[in-house]
């Protein structure tokens, strides 16, 4: 049995197919069109980054009311594996799927770098693999990553273990507690800025740690399945 | 009728654009201006006496994002239709 990855393609998605040949490393994969309402059985849902119906109104918003977002909603509701990758992440955020929401980065500026991100926590199947204090060396390149929940739900967020990744040496856009990645409670979906769908190849770029979170979600479906 | 909703970072959120413009005041010499926040406007036709709990859920749900930013919708005379801030003149006037 293999994972089989769903690639969502939303008018001014730009990620995608490389999230689709990431997923590929470890499983089967293919693009979902926005305008479906089924997600053909997949077992694992990529939420791609890119600029979504241009971005407009606000970061994801506009793709947060797609028809295939009702069917990831409800998949996600049934436990489903959801990740969300830069404008993912802000897609799931919009959609109530995450707490919080990203803002425009302190200093507005658009940022595009390799960036290390920490390992905080295992609750959700994408970390569960990895060490906590394990370091990824991945991608960034956004102008709305400043991740902000109030003080309240970060309190909460930290108890439940839901923050997921940090940049470690600084602060790329302004985030609370340099937050790069979180996920929901039940760790089922967890959404990151950083692209690991670009970092899976020693070819294309100088680490392939993005595959770690790939792999680990993928692991952790074949053990559920007791494979 | 026409309705404008403005749309603000909330108070406790941090306004780079809003902290950019001012800078670019100052640097042009319009010292007093400050606390400059930047949002959106966004106009649209609605019912005529449209329900403000209607027009509330079409800030909420779409227009605005209530974890970060506040909302007010007003008609061509500056009246208040719907608000995230302050309780509507319709629901004021219920009260008087």
């Amino acid at each position: 049995m293999a994972a089989r990855f769903g690639v969502l393609r939303f008018p001014g998605s730009c990620d995608e197919v490389d999230a689709k040949l990431a997923a590929e490393h470890v499983g089967e994969a293919e693009l979902l069109a926005h305008t479906e309402t089924d997600l053909k059985g997949c077992d694992v849902i990529i939420v791609p980054g890119g600029f979504s119906y241009g971005d407009y109104l606000r970061a994801g918003a506009i793709a947060s009311n797609s028809p295939i977002m009702r069917a990831v909603t409800e998949f996600a509701g049934r436990g489903g594996l959801v990740l969300g990758i830069c404008n993912g992440f802000q897609v799931l955020c919009e959609a109530g799927l995450l707490p919080g929401a990203l803002l425009s980065n302190v200093g507005l500026r658009f940022v595009c770098r390799q960036a290390r991100v920490e390992v905080l926590s295992k609750h959700t199947p994408f970390t569960a693999d990895l060490e906590i204090g394990a370091q990824l060396s991945i991608p960034i390149k956004h102008t709305t990553g400043r991740y902000y929940a109030s003080e309240d739900t970060l309190g909460k967020m930290r108890e439940s273990g839901q923050i997921v990744l940090r940049y470690v040496d600084d602060d790329p856009n302004g985030s609370a507690d340099r937050i790069a990645g979180v996920c929901n409670e039940e760790g089922n979906v967890f959404g990151l800025m950083p692209h690991p769908e670009h970092a899976v190849s020693l070819l294309a770029g100088p680490s392939a740690d993005g595959l770690r979170l790939f792999r680990s979600a993928a692991a952790s479906l074949l053990e559920k399945a007791g494979v | 009728m026409r309705a404008r909703v403005l749309i603000r970072p909330r108070e406790e959120i941090l306004d780079p654009e809003g902290q950019t413009i001012e800078r670019d005041l100052q640097t042009l010499g319009f010292t007093w201006a400050e606390n400059v926040r930047a949002g959106r406007m966004i106009e649209l036709d609605v019912p005529d006496s449209p329900d403000p709990e209607v027009l509330s859920a079409v800030c909420e749900t779409l227009l605005a994002n209530s974890l970060t930013e506040d909302f007010e919708a007003i008609d061509e005379h500056g009246n208040v239709l719907a608000s995230s801030l302050v309780r509507t003149s319709a629901e004021n006037n219920g009260n008087h």
